[in-house]
């Protein structure tokens, strides 16, 4: 313990400085996430445009095949651990989650530090591999033989690389548990918190039980590439389905862990931008628990042509289909929440509309996906590259951008431009659309993915499905003009510009390093719109106070 | 110093807050972690399984194992487990010679057990890449070896910083708690590592 302690005898640097620092404040640590993640959703978004443009003709005359695989390989991997994970898990969960157990930090700051610069030496490993020695070339999957037989060199790097994120991954996850488990404020019970603690919690617990797997198995990849032990090489007599059952034990949780803090996310902003109670609190907290346990016993409906037995497809298409029932709750249950609300339809709002809409469809394709016969037919084709992006995409990235624009005002203070907010949307909504809509015409039809030339009857739709990816780079600029301008210009957003009730709204904005000014305040009811302040129990008086402060403001 | 106290201290704190200040949690995420790391096993042991069940090895491998060595070192874990409670509860009692002696001698037996399976490393009829089996065999006891080297070395530290007015004391038990915590869970894992790979 310090014994002296004077504020303005502060080790660590301030102003912008602080965001190049191994600073142990969560809000610094969680702007670090979301802003490095957003660099590399940057590149990934560039490699993606790549792969659209050199789809746009049948043969492979933008990129040469094997460039064509180095950059899909690339795109896949660092959408996933470099942008979705880090931001949705790492950016929003250490920002949000001290101000809703109303704690001053997350339970281990200096790990929490640890665990964000494992990643901007893992992400330039990655992407310094393709202009140094080439690029792994056997898709985010790494998949055995492929893996074993394409270039060692990136392969080791691209295994090295996940390694270190899967490391972050894993020191977030038991930070997070530690938080939301142990750090809560002295009378706020588990069923009290806000749906987003519940959400990053049972996230926290799919990443330290499966991250750990993938880890172990990259290591045995890498003994079968470096050491030529035959692990998953059935050339020297081991068993490639095994990488794939072990493999998919971590990636089909990872999606959970991609979509999760993403259900979190919108049962935050609906009940403000609805002015309404959360519908069914209790049934969202038990579908939460109930997908993370379901998330871990479906892996195999990805191997479902890999050989396996009759009983295991069955079981495991039970297992998948069982998943939609937790997850439909969800749907009505936010369904329900806007159901005769005073809604809003701000960028906030119209991000989570678009959410609620590309994921229904996500949804069902993946109900369908989950089915044997059907699944042999489409098999690694563009359907499941539009099922899939139809979930982290049409999913989790709008839930991303609809937090942004909800949470901006708190972090910087200022509002962000909403015509600029509505045209980000309205460009983002209809270039995912027709960009990843027709991909599942495609692979209905046959064409397979992870290929660079196609056949000739599917120009048409893939150049349909390239000006969809024309439109969603374009929608990049207003959002970026965005926030760089409204952080210099942006109209004074006050503490509490949405009148909300959740704890981190009932502070200054930005906020103080010690996250309120004297006492956190204890949040009963984090929902509570559409009931008179006298029957909130904001025992606190600084709560209170601040709270009654935005009401004066509104009204 | 009370919880209290510092409590109250921690709002003047500036950035102090942002360093460790929220009470010890640390016996808590640690367990955690141990839960990630046994997952790590858990899942080359579910490989292990799979293998022995539907690859079958060249005609003149097998499965079999000479069981002695392993079982003397099996022994010197468990012994270890226990003397390394022994140094704990020597150090709640405030008898800091005692409590270094223990972890001198849980050092010994771990060290004693790494040059078993040096031993035994070196007695095998088979190479690292010479079958499936062989390749599993020494990822797994490898990788639990690579444990047991970071527990020794960890032994060590904890076993200097509990000198007479060393790091930790009756009032800062923490490391030799977390040091001892993790021993133990090696020492479990190689419980069901010996079951898996040399009895089963």
């Amino acid at each position: 313990m310090t014994l002296s302690l004077n504020p303005s005898e502060s080790l660590q640097p301030q102003g912008w400085l602080r965001y190049l620092s191994f600073s142990t404040d969560h809000k610094v640590i969680g702007l670090q996430y979301i802003v490095c993640g957003f660099l590399f959703y940057l590149i990934g978004g560039a490699l993606a445009g790549a792969i659209r443009t050199e789809l746009v003709t049948p043969l492979s005359d933008f990129l040469p095949r094997e460039t064509y695989n180095e950059v899909l390989t690339l795109h896949g991997t660092v959408m996933i651990f470099l942008w979705i994970v880090p931001v949705v898990n790492g950016g929003f969960g250490n920002y949000l989650i001290p101000f809703y157990v109303g704690a001053r930090d997350m339970a281990f700051p200096r790990l929490n530090a640890v665990a964000f610069w494992l990643i901007p030496p893992a992400g330039i490993l990655l992407i310094s591999s393709y202009f140094v020695t080439g690029a792994a070339q056997s898709g985010w999957t790494a998949y055995p033989p492929l893996s074993i037989t394409t270039p060692a060199t990136g392969q080791i790097i691209w295994i090295l690389s996940v390694l270190l994120l899967g490391g972050s991954s894993i020191f977030g996850g038991i930070n997070f548990i530690a938080t939301i488990l142990k750090l809560r404020r002295p009378g706020l019970g588990l069923m009290q918190l806000p749906m987003y603690c519940w959400a990053m919690l049972g996230t926290s617990i799919l990443v330290v039980l499966s991250t750990p797997v993938l880890a172990g198995t990259l290591v045995l990849l890498s003994f079968d590439i470096i050491a030529h032990t035959g692990f998953f090489n059935p050339a020297l007599g081991g068993n490639a389905v095994v990488y794939q059952h072990l493999f998919w034990f971590y990636s089909h949780p990872a999606v959970y862990i991609m979509v999760l803090p993403a259900f979190g996310l919108v049962s935050e902003i609906l009940p403000v931008h609805a002015r309404k109670p959360l519908f069914g609190y209790t049934t969202m907290v038990y579908s939460i628990l109930a997908i993370v346990f379901l998330g871990l016993i479906v892996w195999a409906h990805h191997m479902f042509t890999s050989g396996t037995p009759p009983w295991m497809r069955l079981f495991f298409t039970i297992a998948t289909a069982f998943i939609a029932v937790p997850t439909g709750i969800k749907f009505f249950n936010w369904l329900a929440t806007l159901w005769g609300g005073k809604i809003s339809l701000n960028t906030a709002m119209l991000f989570c509309c678009g959410f609620i809409v590309n994921f229904v469809f996500g949804g069902i394709t993946g109900v369908a996906l989950a089915q044997v016969p059907f699944d042999i037919h489409v098999h690694d084709t563009y359907f499941v590259v539009g099922h899939f992006h139809y979930i982290v995409y049409g999913g989790t990235v709008f839930v991303i951008f609809a937090s942004i624009y909800h949470w901006y005002p708190k972090v910087t203070g200022r509002m962000l431009n909403e015509p600029l907010g509505q045209l980000h949307f309205w460009l983002t909504f209809v270039g995912f659309n027709l960009c990843f809509a027709p991909q599942h015409w495609l692979g209905l039809n046959g064409m397979p993915r992870r290929v660079a030339e196609y056949d000739p009857q599917f120009t048409l739709i893939n150049q349909f499905s390239s000006a969809g990816a024309l439109l969603m780079a374009i929608s990049t600029f207003p959002f970026l003009i965005n926030v760089v301008m409204s952080a210099f210009n942006g109209a004074p957003a006050g503490d509490n510009p949405w009148n909300a009730l959740t704890p981190e709204w009932l502070t200054s904005s930005p906020p103080p390093v010690e996250n309120w000014h004297g006492e956190p305040p204890l949040v009963h009811e984090p929902y509570g719109y559409g009931v008179t302040p006298g029957q909130l129990s904001l025992e606190a008086s600084s709560g209170r106070d601040l709270w009654n402060l935005g009401q004066g403001d509104q009204r | 110093m009370t919880s209290l106290q510092s409590e109250s201290l921690s709002q003047h704190a500036g950035d102090e807050a942002h360093a460790e200040g929220h009470g010890d949690h640390r016996i808590f995420g640690l367990a955690t972690f141990l839960v990630a790391d046994g997952m790590t096993f858990a899942g080359f042991f579910a490989a292990y399984l799979t293998f022995r069940a539907v690859n079958p090895l060249p005609s003149g491998h097998n499965y079999e194992l000479e069981l002695l060595l392993p079982t003397v070192n099996t022994l010197l874990l468990l012994v270890s487990s226990f003397t390394f409670h022994r140094a704990g509860a020597a150090l709640r009692r405030g008898n800091h010679p005692l409590c270094q002696r223990w972890l001198l001698v849980t050092a010994a037996l771990g060290f004693s057990f790494l040059a078993g399976q040096m031993k035994e490393y070196f007695s095998l009829p088979f190479g690292l890449t010479d079958n499936l089996f062989a390749s599993t065999f020494y990822a797994i006891t490898g990788f639990h070896g690579l444990h047991v080297t970071l527990g020794g070395l960890m032994i060590l530290i904890v076993w200097w910083q509990s000198r007479e007015g060393g790091r930790i004391s009756i009032d800062n038990q923490f490391p030799l708690e977390a040091a001892e915590l993790y021993w133990h869970f090696v020492d479990g894992i190689w419980v069901i590592l010996y079951g898996l790979l040399y009895l089963l």
